[in-house]
């Protein structure tokens, strides 16, 4: 940092002589200009592709469109649509609660699997790369249809692995149930861990891009770390809490978000499927659009409390 | 009396010694075995599905009802793959799928490279207002922007240059490719925030003085940017690169926004029992109704159709994929 500084220095003492004044942009100037260039696309999406479109979904969830000849005619509504969202929809607020709960009841394991899964990865043995390659594989396995497709399969949820209801897996599950309540815990949390058992499946196959998230972070861990606590007599154990845990700690605030992200605008979450029918199948655009921004607002609300939480455990190396 | 107990002697240290051994081995390889197992246990149940799928694509109807038959068919059959390839109109959706999702890909990749650059190296006001607005792009749910998009792009006009040029009336970009350049381009596509964001990180992590050199050797920013820093970023562009190929393809929420009625993989693939349903009342003259474990099963045979392409193509990637990881950390 601290030579890059002085290059730094440098390099606006050499590039910016006393014709300053003739050539009207020095070095930062400059480079402010050219950061701006490189940005510029994501600058003209931002305003066509997102901020229009969310100032009209907006307009639109407050009005009736009706789709006319060459365009669409605007009838206003005030917030008829929100309230017809809340109150008078048969199955919207069941549908965001739900997935709100199946969130909050995943994103906690999935955070846990894949820091785990990445430690795993991280060490060395044979078939290394072999397991590393499978275990990004669900990247591929569960993306877009593959998600919309095994959700509602029959076959795959006879053979008791990605459904709760298959038989096979409500044994497994009933059995472990069983032992863990001679434990003598207290039944929600056995209940937690029994239906986290259950989704298995759905927690591993969820977790390729943390995984490979937490894996980097764990290798941009400098090994000069462990060499000096290993001289100072440190354990395994304490390797792991004392370096590993807090250095990857901002990457559990980063996976966290993304999990919860991903977990509410999948293709095949509930909520998403309606908006999208609700538009299209029953072309009641104002209401979809009403759906929608609630769901945002409720996305927003809890990935910026989650935020907030997070962020004041997270440790900062530099 | 003392020979003996000399004996015995010896032989408890021997014991002693043995039984350390073990216990030492057990410390050095009891986490190994522990450790292969679980790597096992989660390798078997990732792979399971698509085992059973792969099992399941080769069973005639039969086989499916039979109870004796359980993984291996009893009489294999290439059928469900006849069928299913028929009536996704494989070729056909094959071939508008790779288009698509080589054109998306690359387009984000460019798009996101620069801006990932541009988040990473550069000071200028409003960097990080405009980065928490890169994050925002990633929570909105493309839900949210959907009906505004559709209308978008039935009713195409960008500020009002088009109309001028056409005389008033806008034109459909519907059923083209353009809503997807457009949007990737402009890094407003399929998760592209997390592209952005993969790259800026990894571009924040590279050390500056390379680019410090070839300034000071007289490199302009554009020059020092493609001759330097482009070559470095090789590993996390493939990165950006494979997600955002696999997610496309396998996408189903812009495919049918925009291109309705032109066959994709991944859309044919979620109707293909509807299709072949469709397709048999053609044939035979009368409403037909497949058996929920049939249409199971030829769904299943589609959608190992949609990702075998991918798994292909992950299978040369995965190496460079993996070490693109292990070498630089795309976080960090």
């Amino acid at each position: 940092m601290k030579a890059s500084a002085i290059t730094d220095k440098a390099l606006k003492t050499v590039a910016v002589p006393k014709k300053k004044k003739r050539r009207g942009l020095n070095l930062n100037r400059k480079r402010a200009m050219m950061g701006y260039l490189f940005v510029l696309p994501f600058i003209i999406g931002l305003v066509t592709f997102f901020a229009v479109p969310m100032v009209q979904s907006f307009i639109f969830s407050l009005n009736k469109l009706e789709v006319v000849e060459g365009g669409y005619n605007l009838i206003y509504m005030g917030t008829e649509n929100y309230n017809r969202a809340l109150r008078v929809h048969a199955s919207y607020t069941r549908d965001l609660v739900d997935s709100l709960v199946y969130m909050f009841t995943n994103v906690p394991l999935i955070i846990i699997f894949s820091f785990f899964a990445a430690n795993l990865l991280n060490q060395k043995f044979r078939g290394r790369s072999v397991a590393r390659a499978i275990f990004f594989l669900p990247v591929i396995l569960t993306s877009g249809v593959m998600l919309v497709i095994d959700s509602g399969d029959l076959l795959q949820s006879s053979l008791g692995m990605t459904q709760t209801d298959g038989q096979e897996g409500a044994f497994r599950a009933v059995e472990l149930a069983r032992l863990l309540l001679q434990t003598r815990l207290s039944t929600r949390f056995i209940d937690y861990i029994v239906s986290a058992v259950d989704r298995t499946y759905d927690i591993v196959s969820a977790s390729g891009v943390q995984i490979l998230i937490f894996l980097a972070g764990l290798q941009s861990i400098s090994p000069s770390l462990y060499e000096a606590s290993n001289i100072e007599g440190a354990t395994g154990w304490e390797n792991f809490w004392k370096i590993t845990f807090p250095m990857v700690s901002p990457l559990i605030l980063v996976n966290t978000v993304y999990s919860i992200i991903d977990s509410l605008t999948n293709s095949n979450n509930t909520v998403m499927t309606l908006i999208r029918d609700t538009a299209f199948a029953s072309q009641d655009y104002g209401l979809s659009s009403a759906m929608a921004w609630i769901y945002f607002a409720a996305i927003l609300l809890i990935v910026g409390i989650v935020m907030w939480i997070v962020s004041r455990l997270v440790f900062y190396y530099d | 009396m003392k020979i003996k107990g000399i004996f015995r002697r010896k032989s408890e240290t021997r014991d002693k010694q043995h039984d350390r051994n073990i216990l030492y081995m057990w410390g050095r390889h009891g986490w190994s075995i522990v450790r292969g197992v679980i790597i096992f246990g989660i390798c078997f149940l990732i792979l399971y599905p698509t085992l059973v799928k792969l099992s399941v694509s080769f069973m005639p109807e039969k086989d499916i009802y039979d109870v004796t038959v359980r993984y291996v068919p009893k009489n294999p059959t290439l059928e469900n793959y006849k069928t299913v390839i028929k009536s996704m109109r494989y070729p056909t959706a094959f071939w508008n799928t790779l288009k698509l999702a080589t054109l998306t890909s690359i387009m984000q990749l460019i798009s996101c490279t620069l801006v990932g650059y541009g988040f990473a190296r550069f000071k200028f006001r409003g960097r990080n207002v405009l980065f928490a607005l890169v994050i925002l792009t990633m929570i909105v749910p493309p839900q949210t922007l959907m009906v505004p998009l559709f209308m978008h792009f039935r009713f195409f006009d960008f500020f009002g240059i088009i109309s001028a040029i056409t005389g008033g009336r806008s034109i459909n970009l519907l059923e083209s490719y353009w809503p997807f350049i457009l949007m990737s381009l402009t890094g407003m596509g399929l998760k592209n925030g997390l592209y952005i964001y993969i790259m800026r990180q990894f571009f924040r992590n590279m050390p500056k003085e390379l680019e410090e050199a070839a300034y000071v050797d007289g490199a302009g920013m554009l020059r020092t940017f493609a001759q330097i820093m482009l070559p470095s970023a090789v590993p996390a562009m493939v990165t950006v690169f494979l997600f955002s190929f696999v997610w496309q393809w396998t996408d189903t929420f812009y495919s049918n926004l925009f291109l309705m009625n032109t066959p994709v993989l991944a859309k044919a693939a979620a109707n293909v029992s509807n299709q072949i349903a469709k397709d048999m009342v053609r044939v035979v003259g009368a409403e037909i109704y497949l058996a929920p474990a049939v249409s199971s099963m030829y769904s299943n045979t589609a959608s190992l159709l949609v990702i075998l392409p991918l798994l292909v193509l992950y299978l040369f990637a995965q190496k460079r994929f993996v070490e693109s990881i292990e070498r630089t950390g795309i976080v960090g």
